[in-house]
């Protein structure tokens, strides 16, 4: 193991790979920036570019725009609520209700910090256990899946707070009710299609979240004049500041420890990720949060910010476990990571370890010297960037309508699509004037697909028994979990009426 | 926005000093791929097109993504544009035979141009090392006895190769494949790792996706779908030879857009008929996987009518089509 991390670390710090990190982050930084292209398009508009290069400084480049996107995406989501990734959707939660309360920069530092403390102690993990770890990534049974989405599910009581418990519920039921629309995989039968050859494969997660999360937030904006428009201007004098206060730091150290530890291992996981990585975490520190602390979640809490920006981090650090030690795509970047990789002549596989330890190594490696550039590089920027938001109105809404249209065509060229979206946020402004939170429901579609097809597995493969959730400890202790997460907020009420 | 870029792009083509040069069978070629970047479909036209660039048969390539409904979106959008567009040409493999039938998309692969039969890989069926099934007659046991001791899994939706091939196979042993137990992922990497997992009894996928973990020992093929035992993989016994009278090629080949001239067709097909014999393609097809299935137009013609026919009656059968339905 000396040898190898040896060898790869003469790798690193080779000129050209130094320079295919700086390039890496450097473009997957701005690339997460806008929303709309993901990780997926900037890996797949880097590999025409790394043909003929080293397959190591091929690889460096690609990890360097996937954890230099994930990292760039939450600026998107602070600002303009337009999460571009699913894996920033949990940065939204709290990060843009401290932004709009005035607070943009700190919100933006504690994302960086909290991106680069995630990236690094799991890149720490990674190079100390990666080969180990392989047997972890092959743990998790369908059923164990299932379970964790349902846990994952359970983030949605964070919004269900103050009397709008039924609110958060029925947005919820939306939310899994999108996610029905398209081709049922066990049956291969066609649902909510209405014989549209554009709903096939379902709604797509980026047009959904433009439409309810940034669309219809620039168009409440417009309906509610004054109200928002002041906390900024009244904010104006330091919404660059990333002043993090003492006190603030000293909340957000184990929050980030637990974390990334807990997005690590999510992203081991080859059904998981790094979204599902954010929402876990959101809800365990919710979970665990003192009373007071608690009722922040949703409000701009410093911990409901930390939690997720680390762990989706975390989580895509962690990935590069199956894709490296097993051959095994965790996520879409993965599997164009290891297309690429095949057409290095780079035999992606368990015995990548054995052929070429210099890519192995070196990737890791190189994690560690990406993430402190990333930090270098998005700190001194935040001021500047935050101050975005102190655009006037009358040209901030049409920015944010233009980037969350323009974002969403790109990907699909399809002008469906915008029709689409633009129904969505109409009914999204009309739930919204209701007080029906958009978070549950977004939380709903993501989770509700997974949820479906690990669920249909899971009976195909018990013969149609529930005998899964107490079989298989995994799953056993997930929902005994799920359950503890789901009756905290009520024993702890009975317990304070006892008193 | 997408003919700006094309024009765009044949303009730096022509920019570009080597394209200039008249001797070049084609100055610019348009591939539209009907999946995402990194799927097969886009890694075989890109490689096709890097081999046609290298080896001076097209002066420049640019690639467009149009993924959605299986592969539907594309050929709409092939067929919509054909009279507007330039050289172009789509990637394509048996699914477009399979889910027009199925009627996913309202189209088949008549409302196109076939060019050429280029590549394909055979599937396969496979086991844990660990797994007291030896062989494909292990499994048509086990199914007679109790179809449901037998779990599939695959890659695909049901009704779609990964279901179709071993619910064929069972058909074949003369039993009833409607009972099948199929486990379907989202895509073979997917299907991969949750068979490593230990959830099902077989794995259904692409001989190519499982050559390093059976070259690793970590997987056991126990039957291809393969004529022939293939080179390079003499352990493994096809279908045939366990008996069972079927065999499945999961082929890869480039279409043109309807109503082409014929010469038009026929210098596409030249193209590929140069490419497929250069060593760079040689080597690209071994690097991944794939075997030579080349076919020229009219014997790819003839192959895609044929395909069609057999698969047809097979989901007829099945119970995914109704009889009547065209």
């Amino acid at each position: 193991m000396w040898e190898g991390i040896a060898s790869g670390l003469a790798t690193v710090v080779s000129p050209i790979n130094l320079l295919m990190v700086l390039a890496g982050c450097v473009a997957g930084t701005f690339i997460g920036m806008l929303p709309g292209l993901g990780p997926i398009s900037a890996i797949a508009l880097m590999i025409p570019i790394t043909y003929g290069f080293d397959p190591a400084s091929g690889m460096i480049l690609m990890a360097g725009v996937y954890y230099g996107a994930i990292f760039g995406g939450s600026t998107s989501s602070i600002l303009i609520n337009a999460p571009g990734v699913a894996g920033t959707v949990a940065t939204s939660f709290d990060g843009f209700p401290m932004a709009r309360a005035g607070n943009a920069g700190k919100a933006l530092a504690i994302a960086a910090i909290a991106s680069f403390a995630g990236g690094t102690i799991a890149s720490f993990l990674l190079l100390i256990a990666a080969p180990a770890l392989a047997t972890v990534s092959l743990s998790f049974q369908s059923p164990d899946y299932l379970m964790l989405m349902i846990l994952g599910l359970s983030a949605v009581s964070a919004f269900a707070s103050r009397g709008h418990v039924l609110k958060a519920l029925i947005s919820t039921v939306i939310g899994l009710m999108l996610a029905t629309v398209g081709t049922d995989p066990s049956a291969g039968v066609q649902r909510f299609t209405f014989g549209n050859l554009d709903l096939v494969d379902g709604l797509s997660f980026l047009l959904l979240a433009m439409a309810t999360f940034a669309l219809s937030e620039a168009l409440m904006t417009v309906l509610r004049r004054d109200a928002a428009d002041d906390d900024v201007a009244r904010a104006a004098a330091h919404i660059g500041s990333m002043r993090i206060e003492r006190s603030e730091a000293r909340e957000m150290t184990p929050v980030i420890a637990r974390s990334s530890v807990l997005g690590f291992f999510v992203g081991v996981l080859p059904g998981a990720g790094a979204t599902i990585a954010s929402f876990l975490a959101y809800g365990m520190e919710r979970a665990l949060a003192p009373l007071k602390a608690r009722g922040q979640f949703g409000h701009g809490s410093v911990r409901g910010l930390a939690a997720p920006e680390t762990a989706n981090n975390a989580a895509c650090t962690g990935s590069f476990v199956p894709l490296l030690t097993l051959g095994i795509p965790g996520s879409g970047t993965t599997a164009v990571m290891l297309g690429a990789l095949i057409s290095y002549g780079v035999q992606p596989g368990p015995q990548l370890l054995t052929n070429n330890p210099d890519v192995f190594w070196s990737v890791i490696l190189s994690m560690y010297l990406g993430n402190l550039i990333l930090l270098v590089l998005n700190l001194p920027l935040i001021p500047y960037i935050a101050r975005l938001l102190l655009l006037p109105r009358q040209l901030l809404v049409p920015f944010i309508l233009f980037f969350s249209l323009v974002g969403v065509y790109l990907v699909s060229f399809n002008t469906f699509d915008i029709y689409l979206m633009a129904g969505f946020s109409v009914a999204a402004i009309f739930l919204r004037l209701f007080a029906y939170p958009m978070a549950p429901l977004i939380l709903g579609f993501i989770l509700g697909g997974m949820m479906e097809d690990n669920l249909q597995r899971t009976l195909t493969l018990y013969d149609g028994s529930l005998a899964f959730l107490w079989d298989r400890p995994v799953s056993l202790a997930i929902g005994i979990a799920t359950l503890a997460v789901l009756a905290t907020p009520a024993l702890r009420a009975l317990f304070l009426a006892r008193r | 926005m997408r003919a700006a870029c094309r024009r765009l792009s044949v303009l730096l083509g022509a920019l570009l000093p080597f394209a200039a040069q008249a001797a070049l069978p084609l100055g610019h070629l348009h591939f539209l791929v009907p999946g995402g970047a990194g799927s097969g479909w886009d890694t075989t036209a890109r490689t096709a097109g890097r081999v046609l660039q290298g080896a001076g048969l097209v002066g420049s390539a640019s690639f467009e993504n149009v993924s959605g409904a299986g592969g539907g979106k594309a050929i709409g959008t092939m067929i919509e544009t054909a009279a507007r567009s330039g050289d172009t040409l789509m990637v394509n493999s048996t699914p477009i035979i399979v889910r027009s039938l199925t009627r996913l998309f309202p189209y088949s692969y008549r409302d196109l141009t076939p060019v050429a039969r280029l590549i394909g890989d055979y599937q396969a069926l496979i086991v844990r090392p660990d797994s007291a099934i030896r062989d494909f007659n292990d499994v048509v046991a086990r199914f007679r006895r109790d179809p449901r001791s037998v779990k599939i899994a695959g890659g695909s939706v049901r009704g779609d190769l990964d279901h179709l091939v071993p619910a064929l196979a069972l058909r074949a042993a003369g039993l009833d494949a409607r009972r099948l137990a199929y486990v379907p992922y989202d895509g073979g990497g997917k299907a991969l790792s949750g068979f490593l997992t230990g959830e099902a009894d077989l794995l259904s996928t692409g001989l190519g996706e499982v050559l390093a973990y059976h070259g690793a020992g970590k997987l056991r093929i126990i039957a291809i779908t393969a004529p022939a035992r293939v080179a390079g993989l003499d352990e493994v016994p096809t279908l045939k030879e366990q008996g069972i009278d079927f065999e499945f090629v999961n082929w890869r080949g480039f279409f043109a857009p309807p109503g082409i001239p014929e010469s038009r067709a026929d210098r596409y097909a030249e193209l590929f008929a140069a490419m497929q014999e250069t060593d760079k393609w040689e080597e690209m097809r071994r690097r991944n996987g794939w075997q030579n299935l080349y076919l020229d137009r009219e014997d790819f013609v003839r192959f895609l009518e044929q395909q069609e026919h057999d698969i047809r009656e097979l989901l007829l059968e099945l119970g995914f089509l109704r009889a009547g339905s065209s």
